[in-house]
């Protein structure tokens, strides 16, 4: 099955992104992270996204556009971004989520990708 | 429990387990399996049973998952995927004689995280023994439609989400077999709180828990805790009939008559607990059965060892910490130290177990024992309000009502 692995960051961890003294320690995790889905033949795809700030969020109603700053929801995590992965089930699925580096101190929400 | 009943309690989860094996679809196996029953009642009859039953329902079963996916018009590929799969299945299940119970895979699945733990009960007892929604629902006292609708649920997130049907591995046995085991007490529970056998449904659920904690002692001998429950269950079950009396009334496990306990659930119980023992891994049901079994005692010794039950609750609050073993340490302690010092061990609970009815009932009882019968008298008032079984709170009025007597009779 495929699952995408949604990774919910913290405002500290969205900030060490540009931290000059700990983005490379940020960086360096997720890019063991993404190489050990490779190594272990599981990645599918997947990407990063700039910070909460940088969203906007749009509904349409009644056929006109309302378009607001910031994310969809208003949470102290949010979407960091996801990274896609084959797993024979939600356990084997499970096991990478944990070794996510956001896991720790944010939170990884796992769903199976609907097949088409 | 007719011959022909027994063998499909006994076969259905295993079924549900193979049929789903591949398709994690549970509730698609059960419907083909329910066919499949209906078939063999209609035929068995006439043809005689065939000589591996489970076999001959699995194959017609899968003869209907496989027609009821084309019935869908699912793509061509998926139904040859479908009997593909089906036909690796029924190697498999040939070959499986030696293999671990099936039915142990699907109890790890009902009990698994991602499964809301609210449901997880209700889940095992209609995937692995065939209970129907109806009859949960009503042993769980509530609505049909709503527990059909939250088992319909899990089973899709069951299929959905890949709900490995799978023994975990040994970093997550601990967590995932305590999940299993507490879903098995919890039916267990449910059928013990209404002893008087005004509801038929409630009482059978205890003995469906039996079932389950012995399918599950089968299929996983090596887990000691797993062994403790059953003995746990069986001790407790045994003593049903000493519960109440004639009229009904509840009667309290020190005043109950040995002679009235069921006496090869004891031997059962405690041959099942030694065998736990042996595996030298103590957990909480081991140790709540080691508790039951000191009780059980009595009919041998004529006494009970308070001191030594102290003890075992020592080792179960060290090993749990849990409020309602300290409830029932102190309760012990009653016995065995007097009235006084067990106050002081329920002084040290305040707070914790306000909503639970037995902390008021031995609060009441022990004030009442110390002479503070004033807070006594309010206590018993706060036990009698939380307490559903109809028979308990008769038996806690009358203790209240004596109490007021005795106040009452006083210069």
């Amino acid at each position: 099955m495929k699952y995408a692995i949604l990774i919910y960051e913290t405002p500290e961890e969205f900030a060490e992104r540009d931290d000059e003294a700990l983005r490379g320690a940020y960086w360096g995790a997720y890019t063991a992270y993404g190489q050990s889905l490779g190594q272990g033949g599981v990645a599918a795809g997947g990407a990063g996204l700039l910070p909460p700030s940088t969203a906007t969020t749009l509904r349409l109603r009644g056929g006109s556009r309302q378009v607001v700053d910031g994310p969809y929801a208003e949470t102290k995590e949010q979407l960091g971004g996801f990274f896609l992965i084959e797993a024979s089930d939600l356990d084997a699925a499970l096991d990478w989520a944990a070794k996510c580096p956001a896991a720790t101190r944010g939170a990884i929400e796992v769903r199976p990708v609907m097949s088409m | 429990m007719e011959p022909a009943e027994r063998v499909a309690r006994e076969s259905y989860g295993r079924l549900v387990a193979w049929l789903a094996a591949r398709t994690r679809d549970v509730a698609a196996a059960e419907d083909a399996l329910s066919e499949a029953f209906a078939a063999a009642l209609r035929t068995w009859p006439q043809t005689g049973p065939p000589d591996n039953p489970e076999a001959w329902l699995f194959a017609a079963a899968k003869r209907r998952l496989i027609d009821a996916a084309r019935r869908r018009a699912v793509a061509h590929a998926g139904e040859d995927r479908l009997a593909l799969a089906m036909e690796e299945i029924e190697e498999d299940m040939a070959a499986a004689h030696d293999m671990p119970d099936r039915r142990l895979g699907l109890m790890f699945a009902c009990a698994h995280p991602a499964i809301d733990p609210g449901v997880r009960t209700a889940l095992m007892l209609q995937t692995v023994l065939g209970l129907n929604a109806d009859r949960i629902a009503a042993a769980f006292l509530v609505e049909p439609a709503a527990m059909g609708q939250r088992l319909v649920r899990a089973k899709r997130k069951i299929r959905d989400s890949g709900v490995p049907f799978s023994i975990p591995e040994p970093a997550l046995w601990p967590a995932r077999i305590t999940a299993v085991l507490d879903a098995i007490y919890a039916a267990f529970a449910e059928g013990w709180i209404d002893a008087d056998g005004a509801d038929g449904e409630r009482r059978a659920l205890a003995e469906e828990a039996i079932w389950l904690g012995r399918v599950l002692a089968r299929a996983a001998p090596q887990e000691p805790e797993a062994l403790g429950l059953l003995a746990l269950m069986l001790h407790l079950e045994a003593r049903r009939g000493a519960r109440r009396d004639g009229a009904g009334a509840f009667v309290p496990l020190g005043a109950q008559d040995c002679a009235l306990w069921n006496e090869p659930m004891i031997v059962e119980a405690e041959r099942t607990l030694f065998a736990a023992a042996a595996r030298r891994r103590v957990g909480r049901f081991q140790l709540e059965a080691a508790i039951q079994s000191a009780h059980a005692a009595r009919r041998r010794l004529g006494a009970t060892d308070w001191a030594a039950i102290v003890s075992i609750y020592d080792a179960l609050v060290a090993l749990t910490g849990s409020p309602v073993a300290r409830l029932n340490r102190a309760a012990a302690q009653a016995q065995a130290a007097g009235a006084a010092a067990a106050l002081e061990d329920l002084d040290a609970l305040a707070g914790e177990l306000d909503d639970y009815q037995p902390y008021w009932a031995l609060r009441a009882h022990l004030l009442e024992a110390v002479g503070r019968d004033g807070e006594a008298r309010a206590a018993y008032g706060e036990g009698i309000a939380r307490e559903h079984d109809a028979a308990v709170v008769r038996y806690l009025k009358e203790k209240a009502a004596r109490l007021t007597a005795t106040v009452e009779d006083r210069p």
